[in-house]
This record gives C-alpha cells, structure tokens and sequence, in this order.
C-alpha cells in the first residue's frame, strides 16, 4: 500500500498545474464573465492539446485524471469539462476539443442545461441509459444572469428521447465518474480559497496587524484546510478504486463519499474565503465570490451532497 | 498511488489473523470498569501473549526487541485486532507507545536494558506525568520542581491526569530544573519509580464515571540523578521526540469502532419507532448518518494517506492534525444523532430493555475528552494556521 502519488503521478500533476497557471490566469478565465460566459474555443482546444479530455483513452487512469481536474478547479477554468471527458469514450472530436459536449440530468423543479450555446453535443444520462441530444434542437430558455457568470445556464423544456449511446450499466458508471471527477473541480476549489484566504490573512492590517494573527481567523483557515485535506484522502481514495487498485467492494457507494466530501468542503471553503476577505470579500472585485458561486454549481452536478447523503443511508 | 497491499503486507495480515483466532478465546472475562489491578492484570497478560508470539511492540526497532514492522503493518496490526475485538493495550499504553519509544533513541545502554524488556514483556507499567494544573495547553511551563542534591534530585510539586497512576511501576516525567531560563530551556525528563516516598497518587474522577485518572502530589521525592534520560535541561526536546514514533496509527482502534457504532445505529434506528413508525423513515436522519459515514470512511482512506507519509518519510505530517481535528468532532455529532434517536433511553449508561444504550450513551461521554486530549482542537487550530499556512504567531 502507498497512497502517496509517485513520481509520475507528481509530474503530471505539475506538468497540468504549470500549463494552466501560464495559460489560464484568472483575469483569461474570467474574460467573457460579462459577454454571457461563452467558451473560447482555442483556449478549450488548448485544453485538449494537453489531454484533459482524452487522458482515460491514452493509457492513463482515473487517477492522473482527478489529479488533472482538481488543477483545472484550482484555476476556476469553466465549461462542460467532466461531460466532454466522459463523452469522449464514444464521441468522435470530444477529446481532441473540436467538439464541445455538454450534459443534461433531467432534474426537479427544473431541468438546465449549462453552457448551452458552445455546445456542439449533449448527452442525456437517464437511468436506463446514455443518450444523444442536437444541442441546436432544444427549447430553450437562458437566463440574463447565471449564479456563476462563467456557467451560463438554460431551463429544458420537453427534452427529447435522443439517440441511445449507452444503456443502464454504463449510465451508471458515467455518473459515478462524474461524480468523482467533479468532486477532484471541488477539492480544487478548496485549495484555490485557501490560497487566496490566506493570502489576504497575512496582508490586510486591522488593530495594527495582519488579521492572520487572530486565532479567530486562524481557525477559520485551519478548519478550510481540514477540510479540503479530508477531502483530498475522499477523492484520490474513490479514484483509485475505479482504476481497480483498492479494496472498496461498491464503487457507486466510495463515489459518492467523494461528492459528498467535496461538495459540503467546497460550499464551505468558498464562503468562509468570503468571511475572511470582510466587506471585500461581498465585492465583485475579489475572486472569493468566484470560488463561492463555482462551488454551488458543481454541488448540483449528478446529484448534490444531501442526495448523496441520504442514497449513502440507504445503501447500509 | 496504490491502495492494495504487498504479498508481504499480505501474509502478515494472514498469519496475524490465524494467531489472534487461537489467541483470544485463551483470555479471561475482561473485568469490571474500576477494578484496576484485575485490569492491569488483564491488559499484561494479553502483552505477555503478545510477546511470546512476537508481536510485542510492533514498531520498535527489532534490535531492541521489537517486530520492526512498517507503518503499513502496524495499521494491519491495529485493523485486524480491532475486527477480531482483541484486548486494547490499555495499561501498557505509556509504555509500548510513549516511555518505551522515548528510552530508545535517547535513553543509556543500561536503562535500555533494565526497562525495554520488562515493557516488552508486559512486566512493567509505565504512567505519565507531563501535564499539571497550570500547565495543560501551554506545557512547556509547567512548575514541577527538581532541585539536584548530590546524587539525587528532590522533586516536589503536582502532576494531573495521570492514566493508571495508581497502578503503574514507573513514571516519565518533565520536572522543573531551571526556573532562569526560557521555560523549554529548563525541563528535564526523569524515569520515577512509582511509590517513592512523599509520593502520593489519588484518583480522578472523570465525567465518565472512571477512576483511570490520578493526580500525583510530590513532597520532596529524591530520585537518583542516574534516572535522567538526556542531558539536564534538555527534556523538552527528549520529550519532543517521542511524538515523531506517531505514524499516522494512533486512532485506527478507535475509528473502527467508529464506522461499527455509526453500522449499528443505522440498525437501531430501523429498530426503533417514532409515532408508530420507524426512525428509519425519517429522510434527515437518514442524511445525517449517511454524511457521517461517508466522512468516516473518509477518514479512514486519510489515515491510509497519513500511514503511507510515514512510510514513506517516517513522519506524519499536517494530516495529523487534520485526521484529530475531524474525528473529534464527527465523532461527537455522530454520539448527539445517536442521543437523539434514543431520546429518553439515553437517560440511562446502563442498557434499557433490549437497547444497545451503554455503546451509545458511554461513547458519547467519551467523545467529549477528544476535543480536548492530547491537544485541544483550538490548539490543533492553532498549530495547523501557523506551522502548515505559516500565519504570524499571536504572542
């Protein structure tokens, strides 16, 4: 047993987080956030240049994959990443980034779907199966102003049968990869409002010193990183399950403690980078906000953590 | 990162697994709560056993007698008692864990080979006298003074939470033996036989209901200069030492406990009606006891990741502090949901009727001291702001 990364895992981990901090600073990412959230699509081919759609059909794992998602959290980079990974085991062009895939979950009280106007797919994941959606053949209606402005989203109405791409079983392994991946977006997120909290705690000067120096803040950092630590053990656990190097004898159930983990952490981190941040951190400006508003969508992503809780529940 | 274990890994397992299957049904009834010397009689007889096996301190270095298992095979050695509910190691806590790894790397040939064995072999008890009245959180001020008279030092002063003070044959001890320097600069670790006299050890009640506790009084006490572990005034550091033997094993026992506890109350709550109905119907208890046993298993792929950093660097690190800082409080939310779901059975420690209430009600007393021991979760805080995300110290 080591749960440690190696020395590969490590360099492409380093390899990724490197790329992005280059080509995707927060002021590139954050770009089209008042033109409506539309995705660059050079940048997104970039994306795939470096293999974040198609690492699982180049010999690589779960594994490298959650270690590339949770750097693409850590740098807020939006758009549909975990469908288009996913879709690219059966869509031609999803993972060299000449197509976009987005994903519809048919949902109570309403039915959205993000990013609707750079799609180029959707797949429909049902629990009998997988399938296939024109983009361009759904009604519907796009809200003037997302949560998250860099997640634009659109309500469904009527959502059509599709195209069967995959049945029962492989709708449910989809999800559960989803999940997983989804929960490497949120453990990201954590470490980037830590990041950011803490560099504001040892800054700003309130009572004639950096307010890092209260334990009252102290502890609110301290409880961050408990958090996203916990959370890190939850998701490289879950992933190291699906690649078939671990003990767990349900994967859905290992899945799911990831996504409930991460997607209480990451609510939780957001807000209290906000706490931290005072009057600041309730502007515009700062990026708390950004990490906040990230972190209540990814929550939503098949299924949020108190659906997850209970189905958790009822699986003992 | 893999999370299967070796063929070597394996086969530990295996033949750990067979030995403690022939081992267990040899021990007698566990006594009653408060019966110390049954107890200490008890936990040294299952040591014994241990030792004649050859798993008898597990991670000391096998030239001092000991198996020289890896972090890795400790956690299976924990994981497998706690499944096959061997005796815990109780009275031979301070000794196989803390005295023991101490006189190791810092103790002469010659207390080496008086004292290792004897903790080995289940002969000797060891107790702690580190902390006292005025000095819990901030220990390194602690006031117990050693005045050196020839050959001997005098000790006289106050020593609290003392576990099986009443019970044990020697004490590691910090002792004051220089007031005019820096308070770390001036502590000395001293081996104390227990019954010397101007000792005297009292129990302390805890909120349990237990006796484990003492406080020990010091009225002048000389104990032979020969007794000193390290140099004069160089204690704290001796003491210090003692923490890098942790390897991320230290809650396994009682994490496993844990996940069983949090299994049965999904049971009990299927068990027990509420308006007629199963508490099991109730959707929000079912969230929160699946959020907490999710954030158990959680915390046990953490310690897979805090027993690898050991392997691998011989030290835990950060998630230390993280793994005792979420246990403690999960653990507590997980004794208020089981509080709750037994409502007025849980007025009473002892079962109701055919309820379970003793497993839930005592365990949730307990869980109250694991904010508090070894570290209150506010210092805990303290020390993950400032020595991981290196925030400015508040002095």
């Amino acid at each position: 047993m080591d749960f440690e990364l190696d020395d590969d895992e490590r360099a492409l981990q380093d390899g990724i987080r490197s790329f992005l901090t280059g080509r995707f600073p927060i002021d590139t990412v954050r770009a089209n956030e008042e033109t409506g959230g539309a995705l660059d699509r050079p940048l997104w081919k970039e994306l795939a240049d470096v293999g974040v759609f198609s690492l699982r059909r180049d010999g690589f794992g779960m594994v490298e994959s959650v270690l590339a998602f949770e750097e693409l959290g850590r740098t807020l980079v939006a758009g549909p990443l975990v469908a288009t990974h996913l879709a690219a085991s059966f869509i031609d062009g999803a993972g060299d980034g000449s197509r976009v895939v987005g994903i519809i979950e048919p949902s109570e009280p309403v039915t959205i779907v993000e990013h609707h106007a750079s799609l180029d797919d959707v797949v429909l994941v049902r629990d009998d199966g997988l399938f296939l959606l024109d983009p361009a053949a759904l009604t519907v209606k796009t809200s003037a102003h997302p949560l998250d402005p860099l997640t634009p989203v659109s309500t469904v109405a009527d959502v059509p049968d599709g195209v069967r791409v995959g049945d029962a079983e492989e709708a449910i392994a989809f999800r559960r990869d989803g999940m997983v991946l989804t929960g490497a977006l949120q453990l990201g997120l954590c470490l980037a409002s830590i990041e950011l909290a803490r560099a504001y705690a040892m800054e700003r000067e309130q009572f004639g010193r950096p307010i890092g120096s209260f334990q009252a803040v102290k502890h609110m950092l301290a409880d961050m990183l408990t958090r996203a630590e916990v959370t890190r053990a939850a998701v490289y656990s879950a992933a190291v399950n699906i690649d078939g190097r671990g003990d767990s004898t349900d994967l859905v159930q290992t899945a799911r403690m990831a996504k409930i983990l991460a997607g209480d952490s990451a609510v939780f981190c957001g807000k209290t980078c906000i706490q931290v941040h005072g009057g600041m951190g309730f502007t515009w400006e700062v990026h708390a906000q950004r990490y906040w508003k990230r972190a209540c969508v990814l929550d939503t992503h098949f299924g949020n953590s108190d659906h997850h809780a209970e189905a958790f529940a009822n699986a003992l | 990162m893999d999370l299967q274990f070796t063929e070597q890994e394996n086969s530990f397992r295996h033949d750990l697994r067979d030995w403690l299957a022939t081992a267990i049904p040899l021990m007698p009834a566990e006594p009653e709560r408060n019966d110390w010397a049954a107890r200490r009689a008890y936990d040294t007889t299952w040591q014994r056993m241990l030792f004649d096996a050859g798993y008898a301190g597990i991670n000391w270095p096998k030239e001092f007698g000991g198996l020289g298992a890896s972090p890795t095979e400790h956690l299976i050695f924990l994981e497998e008692s706690e499944r096959a509910r061997a005796p815990y190691v109780g009275h031979n806590f301070v000794g196989l864990l803390h005295a023991g790894p101490t006189l190791v790397t810092e103790a002469s040939p010659e207390q080496k080979a008086f004292h290792l064995p004897a903790i080995l072999r289940g002969d000797h008890v060891w107790c702690q006298g580190f902390s006292e009245p005025g000095a819990g959180s901030d220990l390194a001020s602690l006031s117990c003074r050693a005045i050196r008279d020839g050959d001997d030092y005098v000790i006289t002063g106050q020593k609290i939470w003392t576990s099986f003070g009443h019970n044990a044959d020697y004490c590691e001890m910090l002792v004051r033996t220089d007031t005019d320097v820096p308070k770390h600069r001036g502590i000395t670790w001293l081996i104390v036989p227990m019954g010397l006299d101007g000792m005297d050890v009292r129990p302390l009640r805890t909120m349990e209901g237990s006796t484990e506790f003492c406080e020990v009084f010091f009225d002048e006490v000389r104990v032979p200069v020969a007794n000193r572990v390290g140099a004069e005034n160089d204690g704290w550091r001796v003491a210090m030492v003692t923490l890098s033997f942790e390897r991320g094993t230290a809650f396994v026992s009682e994490l496993l406990q844990s996940v069983e506890l949090a299994h049965d109350l999904a049971a009990l709550a299927k068990k027990i009606t509420r308006n007629g109905v199963p508490a099991w119907e109730d959707a929000g208890l079912r969230r929160d006891l699946g959020r907490m046993c999710a954030e158990l298993d959680a915390l046990w792929a953490l310690t897979k990741r805090n027993v690898s950093q050991a392997q691998r660097t011989g030290l835990v690190g950060p998630g230390g502090n993280v793994f005792k800082l979420s246990y403690a409080e999960l653990r507590q939310r997980l004794g208020d949901l089981a509080m709750h779901l037994l409502d007025r059975a849980s007025l009473s420690i002892d079962d109701v009727g055919d309820l379970p209430t003793h497993a839930h009600v005592h365990g949730r007393i307990h869980a109250l001291s694991l904010g508090i021991a070894a570290g209150t979760s506010q210092v805990q805080r303290n020390i993950v702001a400032e020595r991981i995300l290196g925030l400015p110290k508040d002095r």
